[in-house]
């Protein structure tokens, strides 16, 4: 052999007896090409069989496995087996791998592919009702900390409010304004062209004014904010979980839901409006300039139609809908982050439901909020 | 005991920003020895594991293995490398998505060809060289115990049958019975496969029972390497703190006296 010593087996026979000489490296790395040679060995008919390994090299537990079982198969072929020419550490690592003959299962059990699907959507109903109550009772108990806060104010966490108010609120406006802004030039200029054909390219500035103040300025907030903070609640709450860190809280009395929702809550309770705000202000800032350059209106005339457009109701919508928007995701966030045990990868599965939740739930109270405006007849 | 030396540490440096952890560190590794690494916290036992691995970059110094000095390896030699050693982390790191089995097989897979049925058969055998029962092989390792993940983990470092494995604090985490059955598990495995054993310990009986030398890691350096009995007689006073401690002389008290019928 030239170069690196490979592993061959040498196979001589008479009659009834075979003779089988391992030679080289008995090594996992040439597992596959032994494995090979033996399969050639036929053990049928077979009296006896000797292995000489008085010609190996080296030997590891791959090898053995590998001798250990052409053994076996012979055994089981009711030929007997002489091991020749061993030294004491192969036989030693024959014996331990003889030991270790118990035939293992690799994967999971897996039952019936439509057992399994009939389990999971049931699972999945089941889970979500389950979340569902969950949250209303974790509302509750948000409600009452807040209600203890109210009395006494003292028990505010204020330097952890502030900071979650920077994290959430303030480091947010360069992205939720630069979103708001493409979106509402976007929509003038989507809109200037569908109105142009009948002739009412003017009304544009109504379809940005009242679409953003109403609906788009607070509902992309609310979609930023659910992707941007509620998941960050959900991953900062679950690995304090993982680390056991909120059960140490709770020995030392303190309480979670005072000193880690709370403070959360307060503050997309109240940058939620000032978020929605400034993505208002920011798309009709992007519809005035496509409206500027598109339909040659100038900045004053702008302003001069919004005022006739909107009415203060279009702005107040908004602000209702603000701090509840804030209070869900919020809420969502904690309440996943708090649901997180087990592994890393549990803290991935809740925020990505905590996004999920949380992003739905504000679509739905949106649509609640709009029947209501209109009954309302605001 | 042969003198074969397989890794040899010379000069070595690391520091992070401007907290030295190691200087002019020098560190012999002998073929079929079981090597206890000894320091106290934050002298860098970790860090030493660590830079021998490759996972991180000492700032200077040599670290030859198999003969080779790591800095004028290529690509494909360090690769080779790192199939002829295995690797236990502290908790085990297995990979939480595959199975015990599974992640026996990993390397397997990515290193050699072999038919399924090979694999699934070597699995087996290393599950059982490490004790595990044969129902933990299709098992996820957040079902399994501390002491059962960290037999897991070692099944794995043993899947390509290395020629020097490392231990990180094998025993940390393990209750007494579990840490002398494991301290028995790599005593056994080390005479059955012939393996090097490169162990970072704290665990006093560990040392007692299985390691062949010791190495004290203080001062930013290897102050002494010996055996046990060499320990008892060194005059440094944290080497004599740590083995002439309450703890110490009751793991000697435990080590002399007659094992139980």
């Amino acid at each position: 052999m030239v170069g690196e010593a490979q592993a061959w087996l040498d196979v001589s026979e008479d009659a009834s007896s075979l003779m089988l000489r391992p030679k080289g490296d008995w090594v996992v790395r040439h597992a596959a090409a032994i494995e090979r040679a033996l399969q050639t060995v036929d053990t049928i008919g077979r009296r006896s069989a000797t292995f000489d390994l008085s010609d190996l090299r080296r030997l590891d537990t791959a090898g053995a496995w590998l001798i250990y079982r052409t053994e076996r198969s012979f055994e089981q072929a009711g030929a007997a087996v002489t091991m020749a020419g061993a030294t004491p550490a192969q036989s030693t690592l024959l014996n331990a791998v003889a030991k270790s003959d118990r035939p293992a299962k690799i994967e999971p059990h897996i039952g019936n592919l439509f057992v399994n699907l009939v389990v999971r959507i049931g699972d999945a109903v089941d889970e979500g009702f389950r979340t569902g109550c969950d949250l209303v009772g974790f509302f509750g108990l948000v409600l009452e900390t807040l209600a203890k806060t109210i009395v006494n104010p003292l028990r505010l966490r204020v330097t952890s409010t502030v900071y979650h108010m920077e994290q959430t609120g303030f480091d947010a406006v360069p992205i939720v304004s630069l979103i708001s802004f493409l979106i509402g030039a976007v929509l003038a200029y989507q809109g200037s062209e569908q109105l142009a054909r009948f002739g009412g390219e003017v009304f544009t500035v109504n379809l940005v004014a009242v679409s953003f103040l109403r609906e788009i300025g607070i509902l992309l907030t609310a979609i930023m904010v659910a992707g941007r903070s509620g998941s960050a609640f959900t991953a900062q709450i679950g690995s304090m979980k993982l680390r056991e860190e909120i059960d140490a809280m709770r020995t030392l009395g303190l309480d979670p839901m005072e000193v880690l929702v709370l403070p959360r809550v307060i503050a997309l309770l109240v940058m939620m409006p000032i978020l929605g705000f400034i993505a208002a202000m920011m798309g009709l800032l992007g519809g005035g300039l496509v409206v500027w350059t598109e339909l040659e209106m100038s900045p004053a005339m702008y302003i001069e139609r919004l005022k006739d457009a909107v009415d203060i109701w279009d702005a107040g919508v908004a602000f209702i809908k603000a701090p509840v928007f804030g209070l869900a995701i919020a809420m969502i966030g904690c309440f996943e982050g708090l649901k997180v045990e087990g592994s890393a990868e549990s803290v991935g599965q809740r925020t990505t439901a905590s996004v999920v939740e949380g992003i739905f739930t504000v679509i739905v109270l949106d649509a609640l909020f709009s029947i209501m405006f209109v009954k309302l007849g605001i | 005991m042969g003198r074969d030396v397989i890794i040899s540490v010379r000069d070595l440096r690391n520091q992070f920003g401007t907290q030295v952890v190691h200087d002019h560190l020098d560190l012999d590794i002998y073929r079929g020895e079981v090597l206890g690494i000894v320091g106290g916290s934050g002298t860098g036992k970790s860090v030493l594991l660590r830079t021998i691995l490759g996972i991180n970059k000492a700032r200077a110094g040599s670290i030859e293995i198999f003969g080779k000095a790591r800095h004028e390896m290529t690509p494909a030699e360090e690769r080779a490398v790192e199939r002829r050693w295995g690797v236990l982390f502290q908790d085990g790191a297995l990979f939480s998505s595959l199975t015990v089995a599974q992640n026996i097989q990993v390397a397997l897979k990515e290193h050699l060809h072999m038919s399924q049925k090979l694999m699934d058969e070597i699995a087996a055998i290393k599950i059982g060289l490490v004790g595990l029962p044969p129902e933990a092989g299709p098992k996820f390792p957040s079902e399994l115990s501390g002491g059962m993940r960290k037999r897991a983990g070692l099944a794995r470092a043993l899947a390509l049958d290395p020629e020097i494995v490392f231990l990180d604090e094998p025993t940390a985490g393990l209750d007494p019975i579990g840490a002398s059955a494991f301290d028995e598990l790599i005593k056994n495995l080390q005479a059955t496969l012939g393996l090097t054993v490169f162990m970072v310990t704290h665990d006093l009986d560990s040392l007692y029972a299985i390691c062949d030398r010791i190495a004290v890691l203080a001062e930013k350096k290897v102050l002494v390497t010996g055996t046990i009995g060499d320990m008892m007689t060194q005059e440094h006073p944290w080497i004599r703190e740590y083995f002439h401690g309450p703890r110490g002389r009751a793991a000697m008290a435990a080590k002399s006296a007659p094992p139980k019928a």
